[in-house]
């Protein structure tokens, strides 16, 4: 596009910067004014004063405690279940069972196409079963989280997978004498890195913002909680909603963080033993 | 086809320039009717520039454009009646072959009947009748070529644009589409720029081939001269093979390892230099033995062309390439001894270091 | 099994083509993940459908899906349909805007990459948090109304439209403009500049080229777009939830609330055909979808 952009005779460009200038801005203003909002509320004081207010009566809530360290609990069993899960599955799949790996990129990317309160209506039932006979602590919720993101996981380790030769690689550890255990945790594990913490925030962020299976299987996570608190405390509750994001937008940054940083240099031993020679030479 | 003859196209001190850098500095460059002329040289070098001008798909910040007498320089693209083949991928991909062809002519409100007449026939000039109804996905590299040439000249155009139009296909189709390239436009007769970085196409299909460097016009003229006469070190370096080996002027010629080779520039002051000479002018004079001398040497490697071969030489502080018949270059396999021989034809020379980019 | 247990041995690669085929246990590898799917996946899309006809004494009926002809079901019904083509729509011609004012800059320009990476997180974006953004800023309360009313333009007079459809509809601009781009966005990329010049160098002008390439292009790329902001729309529960508690407006709602009500206990197949009636649509929209999707990714 460089050299047509260049190509665009004067006028023409001249309406194309007034047209791009006008789309960003009012893009600009449609995306942030929302979020900037929410700030401005949730320190808004009575007479007009910023204030934390607000900020300091969360604490006051334990409701809202209480719901913050439950969907904290529940992103962290959901990631690692989801992982314990994920990773050796789609590893052997690539080593042993080519062939099925469209029916697991099937199934991993299904619920995409279900909506979440369509699942719910499936998994009440369960739940309500699960509640009677084995547990009714809303940490049971991650065994559905588990489902909601599978397919941005399942996405992210994938594109890690495909980033270095597995098969090469564990065949090469295996002549080594290493076995499969090593080969998973010495091998794929250390090469994969970056994927598994993108799988890993990607599935905190979801499970943070879930609301439509937890309201509707009657828990109260950090979602739910909002909800009910901005009905009495619209204040309070907004500004636990910023926090949240705040909270999210800090992973993003971890995330975009790890996706810039340059892969650790590797020796590469045929330029190992080509450099040398090189320099003999001159 | 039918009978047409090409015209002429002047390009008059043509000047362009993106921000602080000058892609065309001052080109000036006449095209005779029905000549294809083939623009020659590195990228960067303005070459793709001066076709674009041509075109009308970018202005020119200074001079003139002249097609048959008439000044197109302030005409958009889209008014200049000129055929343009781009590098790869310009066929729209929702057409078929034939509705490709038939686009230009669409844009000059022809009848429908007519015009899938005439890219019919415009596709059989190319030899792809029978894809006429496939898509550009459905087709070769190659064959989108042929199709794109064929969408080009169903405008009847007066000037035919070809934008390296072979750089992105494999070698063996890439020989064979150049020449039918060349077939199609002496027989439309049409006035033809072809611009590429590949001087063995240039070399091979052009009337005359015009080398450019840093915007500016190094040397025009005849393949032939242009290889064995090239006029400045800079063409002598770009087109084909060059030796690049240390000597001494005097008196009107360069002593090289020996031998006193007449030079191409007049009035070189007495002094060392570079000599520039072709691997063809370099010969295997017979076996070195264990004989010493400027010209003797080891040969360590011998690559195999074909009906030539190019054999690499260690004359111990330099290695020279000499080019010969494989069936000569086959009794001096990689290890013998040979002693070289420079054959006495005019050669450039060079004063200073190449810059550093280059080698 | 010896052989395979051996890891001196390669045991993949070696695996003869022809003879006897060692009895593998390989597929042991993917029995957990599997079992787990089937568990929270496929049992519960199991439940939705047999359940949807099943009565609440365990026997076979169609009452559930006579239930769907309640005049609120079809009122949501259609209202949900009304509001997702609607901010489909308006959604698929905003991000074709910005993704057109994104392609026309440089590609690797900071705005490109700012712009392609907060639409991956605002796509995202949506439920409570969304809710409580306008909200905060356009609601009744918010700064932006406050200093609107101050200046003589009170947009609430004929109600608060912000808790009614339309609100919902300018708050679900605010996942599916974003969406757009980031699917519309790498079809405009596909759009080679050489059509343009070939275009001009053919004798079109600009409306040439808009009418004859790029439009017909670009046609089934935007229409596939269009569908998936429809199904993205209508699948939407969390942000109508939190933005309107009375009416419960959406079919996605309608769902909720069969299940929670107590008409969940005494019509346990009811919520379930709903979800039925909401996949079916969804599924098909989706499907619509891919196959146009195909149809570009042949062209561009």
């Amino acid at each position: 596009m460089a050299v047509a952009a260049r190509s665009i005779h004067g006028t023409r460009r001249l309406k194309l910067q007034v047209f791009r200038t006008v789309v960003f801005v009012a893009a600009a203003v449609f995306f942030l004014v929302p979020i900037g909002a929410m700030v401005e509320f949730s320190t808004r004081g009575n007479s007009g004063q910023r204030t934390l207010e607000y900020w300091k009566e969360i604490l006051a809530y334990p409701d809202m405690v209480q719901a913050i360290v439950a969907s904290l609990e529940l992103a962290a069993i959901t990631s690692v279940v989801m992982l314990v899960l994920l990773v050796p599955t789609m590893v052997w799949v690539r080593l042993k069972l080519p062939r099925l790996s469209r029916i697991v990129e099937f199934v991993c990317l299904l619920p995409l196409t279900i909506p979440a309160i369509v699942l719910v209506v499936g998994l009440f039932p369960m739940y309500i079963w699960l509640g009677t006979n084995v547990s009714d602590s809303i940490l049971t919720l991650a065994l559905a989280y588990v489902v909601l993101v599978l397919p941005y996981c399942y996405r992210a380790l994938d594109a890690g997978l495909g980033g270095i030769d597995v098969k090469t690689l564990s065949e090469a550890a295996r002549s080594l004498g290493a076995n499969w255990l090593d080969v998973m945790w010495r091998i794929i594990v250390p090469n994969i890195s970056n994927a598994i913490l993108n799988a890993t925030l990607l599935s905190v962020a979801l499970v943070l913002g879930e609301y439509t299976i937890a309201n509707n299987l009657l828990y109260n996570n950090l979602q739910v909680e909002l909800v009910h608190l901005g009905r009495a405390n619209a204040g309070v509750s907004i500004a636990v909603a910023v926090a949240s994001l705040l909270f999210a937008f800090v992973l993003l940054v971890v995330l975009a963080f790890i996706g810039a940083r340059p892969r650790r240099m590797h020796r590469d031993p045929v330029a190992m033993l080509a450099s040398p020679a090189v320099s003999s030479q001159k | 086809m039918t009978d047409r003859s090409g015209v002429e196209v002047r390009l008059e001190n043509l000047v362009r320039r993106y921000g602080t850098v000058t892609a065309l500095d001052g080109l000036s460059l006449t095209l005779a009717p029905g000549e294809l002329v083939a623009l020659l040289g590195p990228s960067g070098c303005g070459k793709t520039t001066a076709l674009r001008l041509l075109a009308g798909l970018e202005e020119a910040d200074g001079g003139r454009i002249v097609i048959a007498g008439n000044d197109v320089t302030g005409l958009p693209a889209n008014r200049r009646n000129i055929g343009m083949v781009f590098q790869a991928y310009s066929l729209f991909p929702h057409m078929v072959a034939w509705e490709n062809v038939a686009f230009g002519l669409q844009m000059r409100h022809v009848s429908a009947v007519e015009r899938k007449k005439r890219a019919l026939d415009m596709l059989d000039l190319v030899g792809l009748a029978r894809f006429a109804n496939r898509y550009a996905s459905q087709m070769s590299g190659g064959q989108q070529q042929r199709v794109a040439l064929a969408r080009a000249l169903a405008i009847q155009p007066q000037v035919l644009l070809l934008d390296e139009p072979l750089s992105a296909l494999d070698a063996k189709v890439r020989s064979r589409l150049r020449d039918e390239i060349r077939r199609v436009q002496l027989e439309v007769g049409i006035t033809t720029l072809f611009v590429t970085h590949d001087q063995e196409e240039a070399l091979a299909i052009a009337d005359r081939v015009g080398v450019m460097q840093s915007g500016k016009l190094e040397q025009l003229g005849p393949p032939t001269l242009v290889y064995s006469r090239p006029a400045t070190p800079f063409v002598a370096d770009f087109v084909g093979l060059t030796n690049r080996m240390q000597g001494t002027v005097r008196g009107g010629s360069v002593e090289v390892r020996g031998t006193s080779i007449p030079l191409v520039q007049p009035d070189v002051s007495d002094g060392p230099a570079i000599a520039l000479i072709r691997p063809e002018a370099v010969s295997i004079d017979g076996n070195g033995g264990t004989d010493e001398g400027p010209l003797v040497g080891t040969v360590i490697a011998v690559a195999f062309l074909g009906a030539v071969s190019r054999v690499t030489v260690d004359l111990g502080d330099t290695t020279v390439l000499a080019q010969l018949p494989t069936s000569s270059a086959s009794q001096h396999p990689a290890g013998t001894r040979v002693r070289l021989a420079l054959r006495t034809d005019p050669v450039l020379i060079q004063r200073e270091e190449p810059a550093p980019t280059a080698s | 099994m010896i052989a395979a247990g051996n890891p001196a041995v390669a045991t993949n690669v070696g695996r003869p083509l022809a003879g006897g085929r060692r009895f593998s246990l390989d597929w042991i590898g993917v029995v957990p993940f599997l079992a787990y799917a089937g568990l929270f996946l496929l049992l519960p899309s199991t439940i939705i459908a047999l359940g949807a006809f099943v009565n609440a004494d365990g026997a076979f009926t169609l009452e559930n899906y006579q239930h769907l002809s309640r005049s609120y079901v079809v009122k949501s019904t259609v209202d949900t349909t009304v509001i997702s083509a609607v901010t489909a729509v308006a959604g698929a011609i905003l991000g074709a805007l910005l993704s057109y004012a994104i392609v026309m800059g440089s590609p690797n320009g900071v705005l490109r990459r700012l712009v392609v990476s907060a639409s991956g997180v605002l796509a995202q974006f949506g439920g409570v948090t969304l809710a409580f953004a306008f909200i905060a800023s356009i609601g009744p309360a918010g700064f932006v109304y406050l200093f609107a009313q101050a200046h003589g333009f009170d947009y609430y007079t004929h109600g608060i439209w912000l808790f009614e459809r339309t609100g919902l509809g300018l708050v679900y601009l605010y996942f599916q403009i974003p969406l757009m781009v980031l699917v519309f966005l790498p079809a405009l990329d596909g759009i080679k500049p050489q059509w343009r010049e070939a275009t001009e160098s053919l004798g079109g002008n600009t409306w040439h080229y808009w009418r004859h390439v790029a439009g017909p292009l670009l046609f089934p790329a935007f229409l596939g777009a269009t569908l998936l902001l429809f199904a993205n729309a209508f699948s939407a529960y969390a942000t109508a939830n939190a933005l309107i508690n009375q009416g419960q407006p959406m079919l996605s709602q309608q769902i909720g609330g069969a299940l929670s009500s107590e008409v969940g206990a005494f019509e346990p197949g009811f919520a379930k055909a709903i979800a039925v009636e909401m996949i079916v649509i969804v599924t098909l929209v989706t499907v619509l979808y891919s196959l146009l999707q195909r149809r570009t990714s042949r062209w561009l």
